[in-house]
């Protein structure tokens, strides 16, 4: 290794005015076939909203056949101000780990926000692929007690998932 | 192809008492390792998508007038640890205008807005991991960390990498910057050789005649991890 990583910094409290754009949440459009919302709350130490947080999802296309044209990557944040946050994207595939063990669906988040001195990276995975998340190596490194914090769970148009940063039901953060 | 990225540990920690923000906003619970499967060795290309014009890379034309301040430009290479330059990578920036004043309503600071700076630029990475932005150089600026806090003046920024696992967000500082010393936030990494890779440099050959001063600033992103063979060259 020749050269050092520049380090990270804060996204402070106006990354508004920089990062996210109108169409940023869209991984698809909302009209899209198979589109699903996923609904998105982050809350602090105290259990109050972050509302100056900013979220980014990355993931798998649906199928391989499918990979046309889908970015897979979303951005949400554009001046929410009440901590609520939502992505609209495809259900992802199933992809394999390094070794060839199939991984379940899940979805990599970043957490961003003033006071967040790096990014948070957490993962989506989803509650109704009871099947796959069973034998998912990632799932099944984490404590049992605290897996169900990495659980989307079903609404009527998608998914919903909670992000508490600190304290009771914290979040499973990932060192990436 | 990578199987995995470094995992060098020159950032800050998320639980930093000086910078009181991060005090309900650090998980407690120890971080789970994540093995770099091809999610995080693969990620978005948004380059050329969210990049419409050479506007937005130039702060200082994308209002009616120009903007008050020392005009500048600022370039630099986006690379790995392996020192290759990372191609057709998007890079954002947001700052505060001159008078140290940010567009956003939650800025209650009573510096001047500056009616001809909005304070946000993009662009992509050529074929050599280059950008370039002319802007005009942010002022420093108070907020309520502390009795008396001043942020030294910096410019933010915000690059995509080509995995998730390059994903980075910083903040350019200026050299000489006598608020260093107070700063939590510069001073949360806790090695003085990384804070230094945050300080963009002045150069005389990226001063231009009559035009802008000229600043420089490399940016390193984690590159794959040598396997043992390489390491032994």
């Amino acid at each position: 290794m020749s050269f050092h990583t520049t380090p990270s910094q804060t996204v402070g409290p106006f990354l508004s005015i920089g990062l996210p754009w109108p169409e940023g949440e869209f991984a698809v459009p909302p009209d899209s076939p198979g589109a699903i919302r996923i609904a998105m709350t982050v809350s602090d130490g105290a259990g109050e909203p972050v509302p100056d947080a900013m979220i980014e999802t990355w993931q798998a296309d649906p199928e391989p056949s499918e990979t046309s044209g889908f970015r897979g990557f979303a951005r949400s944040g554009f001046e929410a101000g009440d901590g609520n946050y939502e992505v609209v994207t495809l259900k992802p595939g199933a992809v394999p780990m390094p070794d060839g063990r199939m991984q379940a669906p899940h979805v990599d988040v970043s957490v961003f926000a003033r006071g967040m001195l790096n990014r948070c990276v957490t993962r989506i995975y989803f509650a109704d692929e009871d099947e796959a998340n069973a034998s998912d190596p990632v799932l099944a490194s984490v404590p049992a007690d605290r897996r169900e914090t990495l659980l989307a769970q079903p609404t009527d148009d998608g998914y919903r998932f909670d992000i508490r940063l600190q304290g009771p039901g914290e979040t499973v953060f990932f060192a990436i | 192809m990578t199987t995995e990225y470094v995992r060098e540990d020159a950032d800050p920690p998320l639980d930093y008492p000086p910078y009181r923000s991060t005090a309900l906003r650090h998980p407690k619970e120890p971080l789970v390792y994540l093995p770099h499967t091809v999610t995080e060795i693969t990620g978005p290309q948004l380059g050329p998508a969210r990049v419409r014009g050479e506007l937005d890379s130039d702060l200082t034309r994308q209002h009616e007038g120009e903007p008050i301040g020392e005009r500048m430009t600022v370039t630099g290479r986006v690379l790995d640890t392996e020192g290759r330059p990372l191609r057709g990578t998007l890079v954002e920036i947001w700052q505060a205008n001159s008078a140290g004043r940010y567009r956003h309503r939650s800025d209650r600071w009573p510096a001047p807005l500056d009616p001809n700076f909005s304070g946000a630029g993009r662009a992509v990475t050529d074929d050599d991991g280059r950008y370039s932005f002319t802007t005009i150089k942010p002022g420093p600026y108070p907020w309520g960390n502390h009795h008396n806090a001043w942020r030294p003046a910096h410019i933010h920024f915000s690059l995509m990498g080509q995995a998730f696992a390059q994903r980075l967000v910083t903040q350019m500082y200026f050299p000489g910057d006598p608020l260093f010393p107070f700063d939590p936030i510069f001073n949360s990494v806790r090695d003085p050789k990384a804070r230094e890779r945050m300080i963009a440099a002045f150069t005389m050959d990226g001063t231009q005649p009559n035009w802008a001063t000229g600043y420089e600033f490399d940016i390193c992103l984690r590159g794959p991890e040598a396997t043992p063979f390489e390491e032994a060259h």
